[in-house]
């Protein structure tokens, strides 16, 4: 198909989300603010300044870091937006969650979905970004994901910061009969320089908060930063070595019951009936409630502890219906096979490809087909909530990664309005995408409705959480290229097969809400990489499995970077290239991406072969708005497959705590490397096979290879870190394995073919 | 049931086969130690009785003589563990769920061994898992509370 096919296309979805956001709603109250979350909840003597600062009369300072921490060190990093701005110090200031609120949307987390390339600066681009942000700001959706905190904090958090400086800084000038403008503030403090006068941000608070701020402060130039990008200490650190009880699964309140959950392991089937005699006839058991709901159909075992909620749930007879999804993989992947026949939806059609391929002579094709499992997150907390519905209000306590989805759901579970519940958002014991979910939450409000108003606190099983994920869809790969005279490819064409995480998603949270619109995360990883090749085609096709699929750290990356990076090697050896020569070579168009490539080559010293019995293999992903690459070194033992060195190397554009961002770049390269080598969801019997980490492990301290890591900054926009480590590094790690064993693999995990150490 | 936790004695109401994770957590409010997996194969729950590294996930109540130490008992007021310390000082943790396993194991294994080899770093961390890839900067924390002589 023609360029103009694509735009036209294109354009018809960019229509589509401008009606649903701007247009329809009108510029005018896009442009007005939510009301801050904060006034209502205010201490005596403390002032709101804005949605993300607080000011006490006793000089507490207080920050709001409205994204969930999950690990990735964001409550550091957003807080030190505001801090640096503010001019307090960091170790001295109170960090909370703070409430449920759409005035705490995530609007860069919607703009990465647009249809386009990260590095498409067109005016469609653009436009489809200003659009979705529109329909982001009403659609007010609290969320941690998509690699995004950071990005979307960087100016707003920085402003809020600014804006309550400048109105501290005015007060200030009233009280000491001074121009604002001529004062300077530090450390809390505004200093007259011309008289050494100064008041602390406590003693003007009340009166700074009156006042009306500037729409648009100005921010500090980089060089003035004294926070940013420095290597910060963690703000969650000492409460992290210590044990304090941050976490989801240890909230603790007056009078709380435990409770456990055991659902339809028939993903989404109902449950015909339970026999819960004997269990409700053990000690410490309180009682049995059933549980229905969209999301799932089981039963709660509450009791006096979480130990004999499990014990009582062990001894539930519960009658479940079959699912509707294909009972085992031979059946699943039969579906999606058949998927890859039909014609799906196209973000890159470069070209004529259809023509490039109609009269190619065998010997310059490569063809190939690719595979890539269910997995699941496998959080080291398992999923819980904690709530209490008492005298009309619905409180909930949850690691989640979706506030104001929690607060919703929860509310409507239990015949409730919105404003009627009260979400606490704790600390996770790991995300990666699961608690981009509500279930865990739900069914805490659920079993709270049948507990008489105390308190109860539902902690699933390793095995419950195991075998009710909404899992990382499995994918299929049916990849094709012709190569030029010149070893290169002339001519790519991909179809991507998966189920789409939007078509099971959305249902779970507005049921009844049409979908619009291609699912691109699909194609993620293939449509949107930086490789000029004259004709080039991706196709994605939907599969329509009834089967819980959800986000999963780098989402179609994790499978597509595979795909996409593994297929290019091989058409590197089929042309006679090197990897890196042939990547360089594709990528000169896209600066920022043969600099990540050249900095890879020089740390790994890619030129210097890696000697007998040792391999090395490289990847490369434009992800998240980052550009990510890795190199990875495998070499043979004698109890297996070693996974040796990794190089990873970076262009974030600005990074704003160096060390954090290395930190962020290894846990995803870890994470990647866990699943690539050995992890796997299988289903038989209508159930997951997989139930705990003795069958669905990861990575260990002894498999851990050695890393190096550069962060460079030369991209002109700032990118996301959280989720860019995973896809290069499962891919490098395929290109390497296949290196060493002389054997092209393409099919993932790769322990179906070798056995690591 | 008595039992001496964190140097403090503890009176629990508990069958003698529930497993001391869930007396610790739910019963006696200590909730240092983690539940992850409840078949010891993660290490998130890892205590010391007597000294020795256990999975109290799946340790009977009833079946523990000596005392116990938590995550918790390793402070002295607000002068961390040397173990504790260099985990701050590495900046070990992301989201910190194991790492209260974790920090337990290397108190046990520095008590074993003062300055442990990599392999025996390895050997003796390996029943910990990290989803987040802490490993690198395990082995370091460990390396410099070896240093700092938190074996001693």
């Amino acid at each position: 198909m023609s360029r103009a096919g694509t735009i036209t296309r294109r354009t018809l979805l960019v229509a589509a989300v401008a009606v649903a956001g701007g247009v329809a709603f009108g510029y005018y109250a896009y442009r007005k603010p939510y009301p801050n979350p904060l006034e209502a909840g205010l201490e005596a003597g403390e002032a709101a300044f804005n949605p993300y600062v607080t000011i006490g009369s006793d000089d507490t300072v207080t920050i709001i870091v409205p994204r969930a921490e999950m690990g990735q060190g964001v409550e550091t990093t957003l807080a030190a937006l505001v801090a640096e701005e503010l001019d307090v110090a960091l170790e001295r200031v109170r960090i909370e969650h703070g409430p449920a609120s759409p005035a705490y949307a995530n609007i860069a987390m919607l703009k990465e979905g647009v249809p386009f390339p990260q590095f498409d600066e067109s005016w469609l681009a653009e436009l489809a970004r200003d659009g979705i942000a529109v329909f982001g700001k009403f659609l007010g959706l609290q969320a941690t994901g998509g690699s995004s905190s950071t990005v979307d904090a960087f100016v707003k958090m920085r402003r809020a910061g600014a804006a309550a400086r400048e109105t501290l800084k005015a007060a200030a000038g009233k009280t000491l009969n001074v121009a604002a403008s001529s004062l300077q503030t530090a450390d809390g403090r505004v200093t007259d320089p011309a008289t050494g006068r100064s008041v602390s941000y406590g003693e003007v608070a009340q009166a700074a908060a009156r006042l009306d701020p500037p729409a648009e402060p100005a921010l500090k130039p980089r060089e003035a930063w004294r926070l940013l990008g420095t290597a910060l200490p963690r703000t969650d650190m000492r409460a992290k070595v210590t044990g304090a009880p941050i976490y989801g699964v240890d909230v603790a309140l007056p009078d709380m019951l435990h409770a456990t959950v055991r659902m339809n392991p028939h993903l989404g089937a109902p449950m015909r009936g339970m026999d819960a005699q004997a269990a409700e006839a053990m000690p410490g058991v309180v009682k049995v409630v059933p549980i229905a709901h969209r999301l799932g159909h089981g039963f709660a075992v509450v009791a006096r502890s979480t130990w004999h909620a499990f014990r009582g749930a062990d001894a539930v007879e519960a009658d479940w219906a079959p699912a509707t999804y294909p009972a085992d993989d031979d059946g699943l992947w039969a579906a999606i096979e058949a998927a890859a026949d039909e014609s799906g939806f196209s973000l890159r059609d470069d070209g004529d490809v259809d023509v490039a391929f109609a009269d190619a002579p065998r010997e310059r094709l490569v063809e190939a087909e690719y595979r890539a499992p269910w997995l699941a997150h496998a959080c080291m907390e398992p999923m819980n909530a904690t709530a209490r519905l008492a005298d009309g209000r619905l409180e909930v306590w949850a690691p989640n990664q979706v506030p104001t989805l929690v607060q919703k759901l929860c509310a409507e579970a239990v015949g409730l309005p919105a404003e009627a519940c009260t979400v606490h958002t704790t600390y996770l014991g790991g995300g990666f995408g699961r608690r981009l979910e509500t279930d865990y939450a739900v069914y805490a409000a659920l079993v709270a409705a049948e507990t008489d108003g105390r308190p109860v606190k539902v902690t699933w099983t390793r095995e419950e959480d195991t075998t009710h994920d909404a899992y990382r869809p499995a994918a299929y790969g049916r990849l094709r290229a012709r190569l030029g005279d010149d070893g290169l490819p002339a001519a790519i064409d991909m179809k991507i097969a998966s189920p789409s995480i939007m078509a099971s998603m959305v249902p779970r949270i507005f049921p009844g809400v049409p979908l619009a619109g291609p699912d691109r995360s699909l194609v993620d990883g293939t449509f949107n990489q930086p490789y000029a090749v004259p004709d080039y085609r991706v196709e994605g096709v939907p599969v329509p499995l009834d089967l819980p699929v959800g986000y999963w750290r780098s989402v179609g990356y994790s499978y597509n970077a595979f795909f996409h990076e593994c297929f290019l090697d091989e058409i590197a050896a089929a042309g006679g290239h090197d990897p890196v020569a042939l990547r360089r070579r594709l990528m000169q168009p896209w600066p920022t991406a043969v600099n990540v490539v050249d900095t890879l080559a020089a740390m790994s010293g890619w030129q210097t072969p890696p000697g007998d019995g040792r391999a090395r293999g490289i990847a490369f992903s434009a992800c998240f708005g980052s550009w990510s690459g890795a190199v990875v070194e495998v070499a043979e033992g004698e109890r297996g497959v070693r996974i040796e060195r990794v190089w990873l190397a970076a262009d974030v554009g600005t990074a704003l705590d160096p060390r954090n961002i290395e930190a962020q770049l290894v846990s995803g390269a870890v994470f990647g490397l866990s699943a690539a080598t050995g992890q796997e969801i299988t289903f038989a019997e209508g159930r997951v096979a997989q139930s705990n980490f003795h069958d669905y492990d990861a990575m260990r301290i002894h498999q851990c290879p050695r890393f190096e890591v550069a962060v460079l900054e030369t991209a002109p926009e700032m990118g996301g870190v959280g989720e860019i480590g995973t896809p290069p590094a499962i891919a490098a790690l395929v290109n390497a394995v296949s290196a060493l064993t002389g054997e092209r693999l393409r099919r993932l995990p790769l322990s179906h073919a070798v056995t690591f150490a | 049931m008595r039992l001496t936790v964190d140097g403090r004695p503890i009176e629990i109401d508990a069958e003698p086969d529930m497993p001391l994770l869930w007396a610790l957590r739910d019963l006696a409010g200590i909730t240092g130690p983690k539940f992850g997996c409840g078949i010891a194969a993660c290490g998130a729950c890892t205590v010391l009785v007597d000294g020795q590294p256990v999975r109290a996930c799946v340790m009977p109540v009833g079946a523990v003589e000596g005392a116990v130490t938590t995550i918790e008992g390793l402070a002295e007021g607000d002068a961390l563990h040397p173990v504790q310390q260099a985990w701050l000082d590495e900046q070990v943790a992301q989201c910190g769920y194991c790492q209260a396993g974790q920090i337990m194991s290397a108190v046990a294994l520095l008590a074993e061994i003062a300055d442990p080899s990599d392999e025996e770093i390895d050997a003796a961390m390996g029943g910990n898992l990290c989803r987040c890839g802490t490993y690198p900067r395990i082995r370091a924390a460990i390396r410099r509370a070896a240093r700092d002589g938190a074996g001693a």
